[in-house]
């Protein structure tokens, strides 16, 4: 019992690790270089910087900041979830 | 009261707080030498790790850096951070469950080998060395201009400081520290950024100012229309476009974050909270603080550089404002009048990477002796002359130094005096917290892992701090002389070096040893070793012997190619992991135990096992 619950716990913490991941890679890699051009072009600009500019320099940096609350968050909830509450 | 009196006070207060704090804070035991006891709260620790993190060269260069080659500087931008949530998402939280004190320690475990742990001992050696001279370097630089002394005096001075703080309290006494030299350190960057935001833009908030108006000229234009504008007309490529190809960008952003993931002084830190929740909650605090330095960044480099333009561009050199003279006297600036008219012009494309287009022939600007006469040493305009002989292929005639955008920027915006002493302050901090904290790294992996785990398995707890504080004094003297005699002219180029080593070795050893349960040692070595020589020797040909850029293996920079370094080490662990046997049961069952934060049922284990 105690092997089937750690194993949906890493199931679950990968997939969640996995989904921020993406939006992680998403959001410098492919935001700020990848797709920049075209962003810069075809998105609203952020004040009056061109959107993957943005990005590139502040865009991002609030984005990782955004993944880690999340994740904080998430895992936390998952820990209680499956029983990994630590004893008060 | 003079300039030179108030840095000195602020210095001297800042210096003393350090130092009392390491002296309350005095380890006893190997616990609180590494690891601080283990139960910093995560706000403190996030604080700490942010100055432990934040390097001379960050501090002096980053800003420097954006504000000469804008969007491309964006690599470091989110190199820096980005590398935090691998950190975070990947590393740390499984590192710390699994209860050690230092990374060489999980890798030695993990692979079962002497070996193993032997060149993981090696590489951190190597990673913390490299950074460390840098900081020495920059330490030594920043005394020798502000107390009048030679950069030697200065790297020694600088060297006792750390000895006396990080050999004496071991990670609880730089812990806080570091929290009272991150306090430092932010104030002293984000307080300029703040009034010269207010005198361009008219926006208190230096990040809504860049995107927002420039409000200081005769016409409100968009700030960064502005930059493009200035940019374009001295011949510099456009602000906001950059010149780098994407792939080189791609890889050097890589580089930066995988190296962040895999930099043991980084990691070991998480190690100080009490438990996996805090080491989550940690890291957010860690990137929050280390976000207001670098959000801040790309803000003080474009402002500094319409400073600079608009106040030195066209401008006769004797009227040319005061601190142009007191930066040409410590050689971070320099003019030389090609075309003979008295003004100063600066057109691009200025100094770029490979260092053509300078305003002179060679890299650095050279200076006659003191005893030479002194028409060799003033110009008749009253300028400091160089020794370098003109570049005459373009019409370039200022030089200055990435590092003068955030120490000029004060002087540029005409800010008071105090504001300089601090940043001088903060400038010292962040060399000092980070050289504290590689120190510790370096004396542990020596103590710990080379001499308790490897040579003499029978150490007391009271020799091993010995032996600890042993190391960290000859890890320092062989900085300091390093940091005396740098082999590199650019303390930048040492700091990539780190990182590209950081990448391609403890990267993916780690990751491997994580999320694989069956990489077996002969894998994980072989990888490792492949990674790092592959990496070590593409940047020291390139960066110290005589590699030319036509050479680069698809265009990547030696900066970049940590990235390549790290698929190189997978690789290589995968194929020999495939034909070699799989690690034993208990590894395997280690491996799966590390994924299960903490249980309610077991008891968990307070104490590390060290």
């Amino acid at each position: 019992m105690q092997n089937d619950n750690a194993r949906a716990h890493r199931k679950s913490c990968l997939r969640l690790t996995l989904a921020l991941l993406a939006v992680w890679f998403f959001i410098s890699y492919g935001c700020s270089i990848l797709l920049r051009d075209w962003l810069d072009v075809n998105f609203p600009s952020v004040g009056n910087a061109p959107f993957g500019f943005w990005m590139a320099q502040q865009g991002s940096i609030i984005g990782f900041i955004l993944i880690l609350v999340t994740y904080a968050f998430l895992m936390n909830r998952l820990d209680n979830k499956h029983g990994y509450t630590k004893e008060k | 009261m003079t300039q030179d009196t108030l840095n000195f006070i602020f210095i001297g207060l800042s210096f003393a707080l350090y130092i009392g704090i390491a002296f309350r804070s005095k380890a006893g035991s190997t616990k609180e030498y590494y690891t601080a006891g283990g139960g910093v709260s995560p706000f403190a620790n996030g604080m700490a790790t942010a100055a432990d993190w934040m390097s001379a060269a960050t501090f002096i260069s980053m800003a420097g850096t954006v504000a000469i080659s804008g969007y491309d500087a964006s690599r470091f931008l989110m190199g820096w951070t980005g590398g935090f949530v691998l950190l975070t998402v990947l590393m740390v939280p499984y590192l710390r469950k699994f209860n050690k004190a230092t990374v060489p320690d999980f890798v030695g475990d993990r692979y079962y080998s002497k070996l193993a742990r032997g060149v993981a001992v090696g590489c951190a050696i190597f990673i913390c060395m490299t950074y460390i001279m840098g900081q020495m370097r920059g330490v030594g630089v920043v005394f020798s201009q502000l107390f009048g002394i030679s950069i030697t005096s200065g790297v020694i001075t600088g060297g006792a400081i750390v000895f006396f703080y990080a050999g004496l309290g071991g990670m609880k006494g730089i812990t806080y520290t570091q929290v009272a030299q991150y306090s430092v350190m932010a104030f002293a960057y984000t307080i300029p950024a703040i009034f010269i935001a207010m005198a361009l833009t008219g926006n208190v908030i230096p990040q809504l100012g860049l995107i927002g108006n420039y409000t200081a000229g005769d016409e409100i234009v968009p700030f960064l229309q502005k930059m493009n504008n200035i940019n374009t007309e001295l011949g510099f490529s456009e602000y906001t476009s950059g010149k780098m190809s994407t792939l080189n960008m791609f890889c050097i952003t890589a580089a930066l974050m995988c190296g962040t993931a895999g930099l043991p002084h980084v990691i070991v830190r998480f190690f100080t909270v009490k438990d996996v929740r805090a080491v989550r909650k940690s890291a957010c605090w860690t990137l929050a603080f280390i976000a207001v330095i670098y959000l801040t960044a790309p803000t003080i480099g474009a402002f500094s550089r319409v400073n600079l333009i608009e106040k030195l561009h066209d401008t006769a050199y004797t009227e040319a404002p005061a601190w142009f003279q007191e930066f040409e006297e410590t050689g971070q600036m320099a003019w030389v009048d090609k075309n003979d008219d008295g003004k100063i012009q600066y057109y691009g494309p200025g100094m770029s990477e490979a260092g053509t287009f300078s305003v002179f022939q060679g890299k650095n600007p050279d200076y006659p002796t003191y005893e030479a006469p002194e028409n060799q040493r003033i110009g008749k305009h009253g300028e400091r002359l160089l020794a370098n002989k003109a570049d005459d292929s373009n019409p370039n005639e200022l030089w200055f130094g990435n590092d003068i955008m955030v120490m000029a920027n004060p002087h540029m915006a005409g800010l008071p005096m105090w504001v300089i002493a601090l940043l001088m302050a903060g400038c010292i901090a962040a060399a000092l917290s980070t050289a504290a904290g590689l120190l510790l790294v370096l004396s542990t992996s020596i103590s710990h892992d080379l001499m308790k785990k490897i040579l003499k398995p029978d150490l007391t707890d009271k020799e091993e701090v010995n032996y600890a504080r042993f190391a960290s004094f000859v890890a320092l003297a062989v900085a300091v002389y390093f940091g005396i005699n740098p082999p590199s002219a650019f303390i930048a180029k040492t700091v990539a070096f780190a990182f590209g080593l950081a990448a391609s070795s403890f990267f993916p050893t780690l990751l491997m040893g994580i999320f694989s349960s069956r990489m077996n040692k002969q894998g994980a070595i072989s990888g490792m070793i492949a990674g790092i020589l592959f990496t070590f020797s593409y940047i020291t040909y390139f960066q110290f012997l005589d590699g030319t850029p036509d050479q680069y293996l698809f265009g990547i920079t030696p900066e970049g190619i940590g990235f390549v370094g790290m698929l190189v080490n997978f690789a290589v662990a995968f194929a020999v992991n495939a034909f070699t046997p799989r690690p034993p049961e208990h590894i395997i069952e280690m491996v799966e135990n590390i994924h299960i934060p903490s249980s309610s049922t077991e008891k968990e284990k307070q104490d590390f096992e060290i």
